[in-house]
């Protein structure tokens, strides 16, 4: 699916839902594959690239260097597979390969890079995101291009100063095609986040971005919030998005160590089971 | 040129390569250039991390403003946005201080710019001692930091005359070059049919005995000692070469081989930088010399002018001549 327009539509979002739960089933079934990854945040950001691809960004899978495509910039280069599932319901990478997830030899290998088609930049080295975002964002408006550009960060990630620097910077140049989805799902690689990093939404508003705070595992939210964002008004805009790890399959949320999570054949299909369960709550 | 003369009139300050009578100079070659070819090449874009003053890119500001980005004391932003413009299809030309961009913004200019082939183009200025503020901001080590990058070029320009041409040649070198500034009145020692070509060593002296390999400002210094050294009897040969990376390897094992010993001279620590490429180049090809390091010891330095600074740690004029007629 494509769409070439940013004339606000009537959303389906139950359609949005049925895709992000197609993107869940492609993350599990890419985890069973290699026996562990990233499930955890992929399953939490799910909805977020469901109303992304499906809904918000003007984008061609069949000319992926269209020059007025929407940007997305996956930050954190380690939530690769929910990245890769995306790409894969949207046309990008043929479904067949995602089986090679992060095997040796892949295209699709456990932090992004840039030369996977879709993948804008190599992600994964925290706190590089937001700025590419910024220089992107002036690059387009140069060019007189209606394309904007939406920069996926983490709070973890926020600990990186040079995030702050380029918060400051995407306000400074008036990057109002500019959008941060900041995922705030508490965890980074040694637990729960433990930087004062809160209140993230305020920290926004105070570098100059208009920003909102919302459910990220909400599909009504995330639509409307998107929308709200493609005003043209000088400011760059933030979406810090309250999501849940592991988010539709309930023994992944209350796995002690999301982080990083190892899923064995024999609990597969019981946490597979968890997921259709939980589909359309 | 349409900039601010006055302003500019104010960048004159500690660390600038400073005037000398009877020497010809030219001022900013780096900005006025960038502004000529901002205006040939709408695609370029220039960048600072507040130092638009004391990286001679004003020119450019002047002429071509609303391509012109300054993102404040930031310099991982500095290199991000960069990248991110070139990802837009731009030529993104960076400016700040040699020291900054290397040891704060190291990880950016590695995975931002060179792992995309991004066309970032950084101009890393007062390279080496040629910044009096001390070891803050003094880059002795950048040689060795940024060559270790892959996909990266690295240049290091001897005078105006190889600046200019390097601002036009780096637009058409695929994806990040990393090159040391001149700024401020900057020598010209090289003669006008002086060519640059990215990748190869210019064989500048023929000489016999002694030869000289040498890169950046030390190329004019080489020069010059070589002049000086001719009354002594010495005929020194200089081979300078401007591209650190990719290293033109072929050229130095060809000069190295006419002569009984050699010279390496570099505004650098003497380890990690050009000195490590020849000794190392040499050695792969069972090429076997005495080789004699003009450059930096591992230690951090001084305050201080730019005259008081080379005479203290080794790289002025007799410490040059030295080098060349006594072989110490």
């Amino acid at each position: 699916m494509s769409t070439t327009s940013a004339a606000p539509a009537a959303v389906d979002v139950l359609a949005l839902r049925d895709k992000a739960h197609a993107l869940r089933r492609s993350m599990m079934e890419m985890t069973r594959g290699k026996g562990e990854g990233y499930i955890a945040q992929g399953l939490g950001i799910a909805d977020v690239l469901a109303a992304l691809y499906f809904s918000e960004l003007r984008h061609d899978p069949a000319r992926p260097d269209w020059p007025d495509r929407d940007r997305f910039l996956l930050s954190t280069g380690h939530y690769s597979i929910a990245m890769y599932a995306v790409l894969a319901e949207a046309g990008y990478l043929d479904p067949a390969e995602l089986p090679t997830y992060g095997l040796n030899g892949s295209r699709l290998p456990m932090s992004t890079f840039d030369t996977t088609p879709g993948v804008e930049i190599v992600g994964g080295s925290l706190g590089h995101g937001l700025g590419q975002g910024v220089g992107m964002a002036l690059g387009l408006r140069l060019d007189g291009s209606p394309a904007r550009v939406f920069v996926e960060l983490s709070d973890g990630e926020l600990d990186e100063g040079s995030t702050w620097e380029s918060a400051m910077g995407g306000a400074t140049f008036g990057c109002d095609n500019l959008v941060a989805l900041v995922d705030c799902n508490g965890i980074q690689a040694d637990g729960p986040v433990t930087v004062a990093i809160e209140p993230v939404a305020d920290k926004f508003t105070a570098f100059g971005w208009t920003t909102q705070e919302i459910d990220g595992n909400d599909m009504q939210a995330l639509v409307d919030a998107l929308q709200a964002c493609r005003a043209r008004d000088g400011r760059p805009k933030a979406i810090v998005l309250r999501t849940t790890p592991g988010c539709g399959v309930p023994s992944l949320v209350d796995r002690p160590r999301a982080h990083f999570v190892r899923v064995t054949d024999a609990e597969w299909a019981d946490l597979m089971d968890e997921l259709e369960a939980s589909r359309g709550r | 040129m349409n900039h601010d003369t006055a302003v500019f009139g104010q960048t004159r300050g500690m660390g600038e390569l400073v005037e000398v009578p009877d020497r010809v100079t030219e001022l900013a070659p780096f900005g006025t250039e960038l502004a000529a070819l901002g205006a040939e090449r709408p695609e370029i874009v220039a960048l600072t991390a507040d130092m638009a003053r004391y990286s001679d890119v004003l020119p450019f500001r002047d002429a071509h403003p609303e391509r012109f980005f300054n993102v404040g004391m930031a310099e991982q932003n500095l290199i991000l946005t960069a990248a991110g413009l070139a990802k837009t299809g731009k030529i993104a030309y960076c400016t700040t201080y040699s020291v900054f961009v290397t040891r704060r913004a190291y990880d950016f200019v590695a995975i931002a710019c060179a792992h995309s082939m991004a066309d970032v183009k950084i101009f890393a200025g007062m390279p080496g001692l040629l910044n009096g503020y001390g070891a803050t901001h003094q880059a002795t080590e950048d040689l060795n930091m940024v060559r270790g990058i892959a996909d990266l070029t690295v240049i290091d320009p001897c005078d105006a005359t190889e600046l200019r041409q390097v601002v036009r040649a780096v637009a058409d070198i695929p994806g990040t070059v990393y090159v040391r500034l001149l700024r401020g009145n900057v020598p010209v020692e090289l003669g006008p049919d002086y060519r640059f070509v990215p990748g190869q060593a210019a064989l500048l002296r023929e000489g016999s005995g002694v030869g000289v390999i040498s890169t950046g400002y030390m190329t004019a210094r080489a020069l010059e000692a070589a002049r000086r050294a001719q009354r002594d009897g010495v005929r020194a040969g200089v081979l300078h070469v401007p591209t650190i990376k990719p290293f033109d390897t072929e050229a130095v094992l060809d000069f190295a081989g006419r002569f009984d010993r050699l010279v390496v001279a570099e505004n650098h620590k003497t380890t990690g930088g050009l000195a490590t490429l020849v000794t190392e180049a040499m050695f792969d090809a069972g090429l076997l010399r005495p080789v004699l390091r003009v450059g930096l010891a591992d230690e951090f330095f001084e305050c201080g002018s730019q005259e008081y600074l080379e005479a203290k740690y080794g790289l002025d004029l007799p410490r040059m001549v030295r080098a060349l007629v006594d072989g110490t």
